[in-house]
């Protein structure tokens, strides 16, 4: 079989052959490369500070072994000593003296070895480092920078379903003397991208009063085009004798919009509140800009002022990214088929 | 549906649907009397109203006080306050003696974000479609665990860019998994994010990790809207696998291709987050783009030269626009089924 075979192969009725081993071995290869650094930071959130600096770094969270032994104040290291007979044995350290260690028997602690610092091996087991997890939470202002993220996310998510299932209704279900230029003026800026109005949109934040503000965050990206086009693409496909038939009984124009329209449209509304859910809980760039003040950071800004700090301490900021991608992580994994089929079937990501 | 009864999901279901009757009740307070008072045929405008004022303060308005900006001065904080200067900012950004060497300008960090863009654009969008291509055509054969396989090419789309860079921090840093790894094959560790072109290569791999799976998901749907008679059709004429793939498979993927090309670049082009948080823009301004320049001018420094910082974002338009005009333009032949 060639290349081109497997370029072209599709589904079809054929036995397994080799271009079936390349394409399963180049997905499970994908598989690692596309999990195997999460997995890794997973892993290494659960490491101790020391086996963190460690160098080269071991696959597991390992943390060395003590033991108590009668006579010691403290729990001491075990180590695997290689004895001068060539036979191994399991000596808990005292104290090293320049190339030499003290070391003791922790079932006969009488006795003192004497042994070459280079003929013992540190003991480690499996051991998962939690207080990486308990002491940002304690120590700094983590849950806050999660309350916050939490409140833009929520607020900013309600808001921009609202306003836009609003507009998107107006749109696909009213005939009136300026839709048409209402609809283009807003696909139009579906091409504007906040990178590109920094400036403006931060001088007019700044003129509301909105700096340092979660409103700040919330309101300038609630009225997103994608939302609106979206909504009025799927609400075109409900029938307006549903409307015609509400509106003889007597129900406002409100009263339609969210007691007919609104439950109808209901994939397209959960479509796009995954996408804004994602979109706020991750959005970095604008509030960078518009937090300064640390007690309104969102997480991502948060994370990034700790990763930016001269010294990193590795060891809370990896298990503080664990925590953020976790929310993200789960919500895809029960909502994936969802998510990639409502991807597929507009073309939009954010 | 739920069913009726029973069950504490049905029990949520039914909290949900009562808090919305109540939030839209509460709503309709406000907007019914709307009705009452102008009339049904107006009532479009009322539902337009909210999406249009934030849409006209936040984006409309923004776009054209990005130009007056770009035509002023100073550091004064309110548009009114701010001297008008001509294009002296779009001046002080091409005043070079050279184009093509950033040395030679006044704005010497403006031209090497320039650079590193149109670099970082070109790697990363030809690498990046060439990856999702070949996992596209890999997806689309008779595979088992095929929903399986798509979602593990996804799921880093979804991650932040902070996370997506801390997680590849983590790795490519002096004492990280990767050094480890060259160690033990004992060859001599590289410091990666310290090494200009080390840099950039690792912020483009990093870049098209991190989105592959989005372009993967359209070139998917692209090969499978390609219908199964043209394959049998070639069959039966003899066609090879290469001729298949050459004359039925890439044509016919071409306008998806295409859509593909220009939303890649349009999104390359804006990069900012990852490279920030896993680069700083450097070492020096090895990394640095266009959108961390217009930033750091802007915002990130003691003196916040607006103007100057809103002139970059005009031409940073300016390119993007050029990019949105040929998307439309082979928009035309995709059957609209890309937004």
């Amino acid at each position: 079989m060639t290349v081109g075979a497997f370029l072209t192969r599709r589904r079809g009725r054929r036995a397994p052959d080799v271009t079936d081993v390349l394409t399963y071995a180049y997905l499970v290869v994908g598989v690692l490369v596309m999990f195997g650094p999460v997995a890794w930071l997973v892993l290494s959130s659960f490491k101790t500070q020391a086996a963190l600096v460690q160098f080269p770094p071991s696959l597991l969270p390992l943390a060395p072994v003590t033991v108590a032994v009668e006579g010691y104040d403290a729990p001491l290291p075990l180590y695997d000593v290689t004895l001068p007979d060539g036979s191994v044995a399991r000596l808990a350290q005292v104290r090293r003296v320049g190339l030499e260690a003290q070391m003791v028997d922790p079932e006969d602690p009488g006795e003192l070895v004497r042994v070459p610092v280079a003929d013992r091996t540190e003991v480690r087991a499996l051991r998962l480092q939690t207080t990486n997890y308990t002491e940002p939470l304690r120590r700094f202002s983590f849950l806050t920078y999660l309350k916050n993220s939490v409140v833009v996310t929520v607020t900013a998510t309600l808001i921009t379903l609202v306003i836009n299932s609003m507009a998107a209704f107006a749109l696909a279900k009213y005939r009136f003397r300026g839709r048409n230029a209402v609809f283009l003026l807003i696909l139009c800026t579906l091409m504007i991208p906040l990178s590109v109005i920094l400036v403006p949109v931060y001088l007019v934040v700044m003129q509301v009063g909105w700096v340092n503000d979660l409103w700040g965050v919330i309101i300038p990206g609630a009225a997103t085009p994608t939302g609106v086009f979206l909504l009025r693409q799927y609400m075109l496909t409900i029938p307006d004798e549903l409307l015609d038939a509400a509106r003889m009984d007597g129900a406002s124009e409100w009263r339609i919009y969210w007691q007919v329209v609104l439950p109808l449209a209901a994939p397209a509304v959960a479509v796009l509140a995954i996408f804004s859910v994602m979109w706020r809980w991750n959005d970095f760039l604008w509030p960078l800009i518009v937090l300064t003040r640390s007690e309104y950071f969102t997480l991502q800004v948060g994370l990034n002022a700790f990763q930016g700090e001269l010294n990193v301490q590795w060891h809370y900021v990896l298990a503080m990214t664990v925590l953020t991608l976790l929310p993200v992580t789960l919500v895809f994994s029960f909502l994936q088929r969802f998510i990639t089929t409502g991807i597929a079937s507009t073309g939009v990501k954010g | 549906m739920e069913r009726r009864g029973g069950g504490p999901s049905s029990l949520i279901a039914r909290a949900a649907g009562a808090v919305y009757a109540l939030a839209m009740t509460a709503l309709g307070l406000v907007i019914e009397p709307l009705q009452r008072l102008l009339g049904a045929r107006r009532m479009p405008w009322v539902f337009l109203l909210p999406n249009l004022l934030i849409f006209g303060v936040f984006v409309l308005f923004p776009v054209l006080l990005n130009l007056y900006v770009s035509l002023t001065g100073g550091t004064a904080l309110f548009p009114q306050d701010r001297p008008f200067v001509g294009l002296a900012n779009y001046q002080r950004l091409f005043d070079c003696q050279d184009l093509a060497n950033p040395n030679t300008c006044v704005e010497d960090r403006f031209w090497r974000a320039v650079r590193n863009t149109a670099t970082f654009t070109l790697l990363q969008v030809g690498g990046m479609v060439a990856v999702s291509l070949v996992t596209a055509l890999a997806l689309n054969r008779r595979i088992r665990f095929r929903a399986f396989f798509r979602s593990v090419y996804f799921y880093p789309v979804l991650l932040s860019p902070v996370v997506v860079a801390l997680v590849w921090k983590w790795i490519l840093q002096r004492d990280g998994a990767l050094n480890g790894l060259l160690v033990t094959l004992g060859l001599e560790p590289v410091n990666f994010l310290l090494d200009g072109r080390w840099a950039m290569a690792w912020v483009v791999v990093v870049s098209i990790w991190a989105h592959m799976g989005f372009y993967t998901l359209i070139l998917l749907a692209g090969l499978q809207s390609i219908p199964a008679e043209l394959y049998d059709a070639a069959a039966i004429d003899g066609a090879g696998g290469w001729r298949t793939f050459r004359d039925v498979t890439l044509p016919l993927l071409m306008p998806t291709m295409m859509v593909v090309l220009v939303l890649a670049v349009i999104r390359a082009v804006q990069t900012f987050d990852e490279v920030y948080v896993l680069t700083g823009g450097g070492p020096g301004t090895a990394t640095m783009m266009i959108v961390q320049y217009i930033y750091q001018t802007g915002f990130a420094t003691q003196v916040q030269r607006f103007g100057l910082a809103a002139a970059a974002s005009v031409l940073l338009g300016l390119v993007l626009l050029v990019a949105t005009l040929v998307q439309l333009r082979l928009g035309r032949g995709t059957e609209g089924h890309l937004a």
